[in-house]
């Protein structure tokens, strides 16, 4: 049952992005070009993107920890450096996890 | 060698440097959709059938917290939203060709697919055959995105959970909002969805993420007015 769930919700999630990519594509003739729509959409990934690292630095364990002794809030501030810096997903995640290790080291 | 061929094989060689971060993230994917409880099967089967990274570590990380899946498909098709605007860019280009090609070109049209392509489409020259190249970009992407995952997932049963390897989640996401935040609005947009999340959280059936995504797109909105010119 679990599996079949699984398949099935993972190919609506597949036809969705499909059907989005393919909008403009097969139907552009039929869809409207409003500055507006556009404006909305280039907030789209930010917006996900802090809601989904949000509850990953201050929720664990399943309480909110939004103090300074919360080693994830530093190790993600250190990813974020990094980002800016070195522009590499690899570098970003090897300086984070290495920091959150350290730290953790560090105060246990 | 055809005309169309030539156009393939550019699009191969323009796709190619892009994979060097394109196969460190899906190696990574493969080990997070195991961390997130996902069966290796369904991790490599995301990638073919989802084939767009971001949606698919939101989608394992829905699907390990025991989310419905309605909220998990809205979630998804939010996060991949931002390819209507791929969508539009090549529409025209495309709009000659019978509708297998359509079909085709549009599961193939991801990020670096498009940003690989969109150069030669727009300012190449327009012959027949330019399609060829966006082929080509997708190809090389869809075979580097597919072997990478069934890497990680070969590398991630090798690797022990207490390395609290589940940050490593919001460290992509990190990097990926750095990379895609231009302006100081869209940083704006990030800051104020991660705030309204926490409180979020109380809403049902994992919805928060929805609400605070529209929370962070109507500051970004908001804060538009005061991107100006950089100093």
């Amino acid at each position: 049952m679990s599996t079949t769930l699984l398949l099935l919700s993972m190919a609506a999630c597949g036809l969705v992005t499909f059907l989005i990519r393919l909008s403009f594509i097969a139907f552009g003739h039929q869809l409207p070009a409003d500055p507006r729509i556009s404006a909305l959409l280039r907030y789209v990934p930010p917006a996900i993107l802090g809601a989904l690292i949000g509850p990953e630095i201050f929720m664990v364990g399943g309480g909110l920890n939004a103090t300074p002794d919360n080693p994830r809030l530093w190790a993600a501030l250190v990813a974020l450096l990094v980002a800016r810096l070195t522009r590499s997903v690899l570098a970003t995640i090897a300086a984070g996890m290495a920091a959150l290790w350290a730290i953790q080291a560090g105060l246990g | 060698m055809s005309t169309a061929r030539l156009e393939f094989f550019a699009g191969v060689r323009a796709e190619l440097p892009l994979l060097l971060g394109v196969v460190p993230f899906g190696l990574i994917f493969g080990v997070l959709g195991l961390a997130a409880g996902m069966p290796g099967w369904a991790v490599v089967l995301s990638s073919s059938l989802i084939f767009g990274g971001s949606s698919q570590v939101v989608f394992a990380q829905l699907w390990g917290g025991g989310t419905p899946p309605p909220v998990t498909v809205a979630t998804v098709g939010v996060v991949n939203l931002r390819h209507l605007l791929y969508s539009a860019a090549v529409a025209d280009y495309l709009r000659a060709l019978p509708w297998r090609w359509k079909l085709l070109l549009a599961y193939l049209l991801t990020d670096e697919a498009f940003a690989a392509a969109i150069g030669r489409l727009r300012d190449g020259p327009a012959t027949a055959q330019r399609h060829w190249f966006l082929c080509g970009t997708g190809c090389t992407l869809w075979v580097g995105w597919q072997l990478s995952t069934l890497g990680g997932v070969l590398l991630g049963t090798a690797i022990p959970t207490t390395w609290s390897l589940d940050f490593s989640i919001a460290l992509t996401f990190i990097a990926l909002l750095v990379f895609s935040a231009h302006r100081r609005s869209d940083m704006w947009a990030a800051l104020a969805a991660a705030a309204a999340v926490l409180p979020a959280q109380v809403l049902p059936h994992k919805l928060g993420l929805l609400a605070a995504a529209g929370v962070g797109i109507a500051c970004g909105l908001l804060m538009r007015r005061f991107d100006g010119k950089k100093p």
